[in-house]
């Protein structure tokens, strides 16, 4: 892989929470980057603009303000096609989070097509947003909804799911990357199976997006998610791209204005996608911070972030397996930089409250993932995410944190 | 932030050897309750006698203000009058909340955990144990 290296140190400059010094002096160690990331100035730039200049609303008034929010927002929309390789900008509807659209799949294609005796297939590692729409779904169809095991080692099981692809599987929603794990899944050769064997892939790209390229169209990914605010972008704003003729075939989740064409007194027809799922004033300066955040990540380069977060997961896992009693959930071979780690004896809220005592935000809880948490035989972990402006004297940080916190409540 | 403040001495000990835990099974724990935010779970159970709270056990998977809370309040409840478990229920609560509690000497050892009204975000943590006990005492004493 060739990259032009960044420095990862000085682009703490660009993200103003970064140099954050809080009153008692300490410095923040952001490390709860799989929940949600900071945000560079560009970003940042980009919505105040917006709020300042050409706060007018989309697609409809005729005057300046207008014309100017109206190309801002769809000049958004086509970056982001670009940046997930979309074949048009017209299969990318803005939503406000991954788990918008994933509601917008459930109820718009999943409710209307599914019939009695029919399966959705997902995976035992999903976030709660990627399974309860479906389990939603399938009670409300007289559908059954099946779940591919995890291995020990945190990788999906393989021959489970493809023993489980059956006939009757009209979808599989699967998670793209792990929010626990860490786990990357090989989405690629896992859409081909599915496909081979008849049924539609919604890939759950939330914590993927921030951190690999994505080919929607190399992958021929059915549906694919994401949100904005995990990937540098503002909070309230997020994706889903869907092949054209799903986008056609669906209903749309929320109604109202702008997603109609004509409106009568009894019924109405919907307006072209990506429209017919926009109804209402959408997160506009959300949009355009998205369309910043994502030129901010294509700057960078995939191929140097990843390096750079492969060095420093590779350095992490090092350093936190060394501490003694401290149990990795999760080694799989190819994963992100997403750690999530429990030290015998002590609970995960008390090892988060030491951590913040130093500065250091860690997630500490069931990662909305109790499906999973059940299988891993824990209540709750903890959990440490890494993104482009961690470095390895974040961790060291993080480690000299669980030394403490073990110190203090082994001295009896 | 003085964490000290947070895990006093006297926390930290009932964390360490908790007062009137056991094991409880589905059937046998009168309320389950959950903290769905971080998945903490408590269990409890007990019995009234002659207007008085006996045979308290509590199961708990919780952090160490959670089993703290736990322990301080069964030692603290363990053969009381109904009457005076409610009013300490409610002094508890309203020290957490940061209210200032009414009658803050029936208290005890419990005020120990006033500290915790100092972090939002570890109140729940606290009061769990105690929105559990006044579950039982609805299906007890209703």
């Amino acid at each position: 892989m060739s990259a032009q290296p960044f420095d990862p140190r000085a682009r703490r400059a660009d993200f103003p929470a970064l140099g954050r010094v809080f009153s008692d002096g300490r410095r923040l160690v952001y490390l709860d980057n799989a929940a949600t990331t900071q945000k560079p100035r560009a970003v940042l730039a980009a919505t105040r603009r917006y709020y300042e200049e050409s706060a007018g609303n989309v697609h409809r008034a005729v005057h300046r303000l207008a014309a100017e929010a109206t190309g801002l927002y769809e000049d958004a929309r086509q970056k982001i096609a670009t940046f997930i390789g979309a074949p048009s900008p017209k299969t990318v509807v803005f939503t406000h989070g991954a788990t918008e659209g994933i509601n917008i799949v459930a109820h718009g294609w999943a409710r209307k097509f599914l019939q009695p005796g029919d399966a959705v297939l997902t995976t035992a590692m999903e976030h709660h947003s990627n399974f309860i729409p479906w389990q939603q779904a399938v009670s409300a169809r007289g559908a059954t909804l099946r779940l591919a095991p995890v291995l020990d080692d945190g990788t999906l099981d393989r021959d489970a799911f493809r023993r489980l692809l059956t006939p009757e599987v009209k979808l599989v929603a699967l998670t793209h990357a792990s929010n626990v794990l860490g786990t990357i899944n090989p989405v690629a050769e896992l859409i081909r199976e599915a496909h081979a064997a008849g049924a539609r892939v919604l890939v759950d790209g939330a914590q993927s997006a921030p951190h690999l390229p994505l080919d929607v169209a190399a992958l021929d990914a059915d549906f694919l998610v994401f949100s904005g605010h995990k990937m540098l972008g503002p909070t309230g704003i997020g994706v889903l791209f869907a092949k054209p003729e799903m986008l056609d075939a669906m209903d749309p989740l929320l109604t109202g204005g702008e997603m109609i064409s004509r409106v009568w007194d009894d019924h109405a027809t919907w307006a072209e996608p990506p429209q017919k799922f926009e109804a209402g004033t959408p997160h506009i300066a959300g949009a355009i911070g998205l369309g910043a955040a994502v030129d901010y990540l294509a700057h960078l380069g995939h191929a140097a972030l990843r390096q750079h977060e492969q060095k420093l997961t590779a350095y992490a896992l090092e350093q936190l397996g060394a501490l003694p009693g401290l149990k990795i959930f999760g080694r799989a071979p190819e994963r992100l930089g997403v750690i999530s780690f429990a030290l015998e004896g002590l609970h995960p809220h008390d090892i988060a409250q030491f951590c913040d005592r130093d500065g250091i935000a860690i997630r500490a809880g069931h990662m909305c993932a109790q499906p999973l948490l059940r299988r891993l035989g824990v209540p709750a972990v903890s959990r440490a995410s890494f993104h482009l402006y961690n470095d390895t004297d974040d961790v060291d940080a993080l480690v000299a944190s669980l030394l403490a916190v073990r110190k203090f409540f082994h001295a009896t | 932030m003085q964490l000290d403040d947070l895990y006093q001495e006297v926390i930290l000990d009932h964390y360490r050897h908790p007062r009137h835990f056991a094991e409880l099974t589905e059937g046998e724990a009168l309320v389950d309750e959950e903290n769905p935010l971080c998945g903490d779970h408590l269990k409890l159970d007990a019995h009234v006698a002659d207007g008085k709270l006996t045979d308290v056990r509590i199961h708990c998977q919780g952090c160490a203000i959670c089993s703290a809370s736990a322990s301080m309040m069964a030692e603290a409840v363990s053969d009381q009058p109904l009457e005076i478990i409610r009013r300490k229920a409610a002094s508890f609560l309203a020290l957490l909340r940061g209210e200032g509690a009414a009658n803050e000497d029936e208290l005890g050892d419990l005020l120990a955990l006033r500290g915790v009204a100092e972090f939002p975000l570890r109140v729940k943590c606290a009061t769990m144990p105690w929105h559990a006990l006044e579950a039982a005492l609805k299906r007890l004493a209703p």
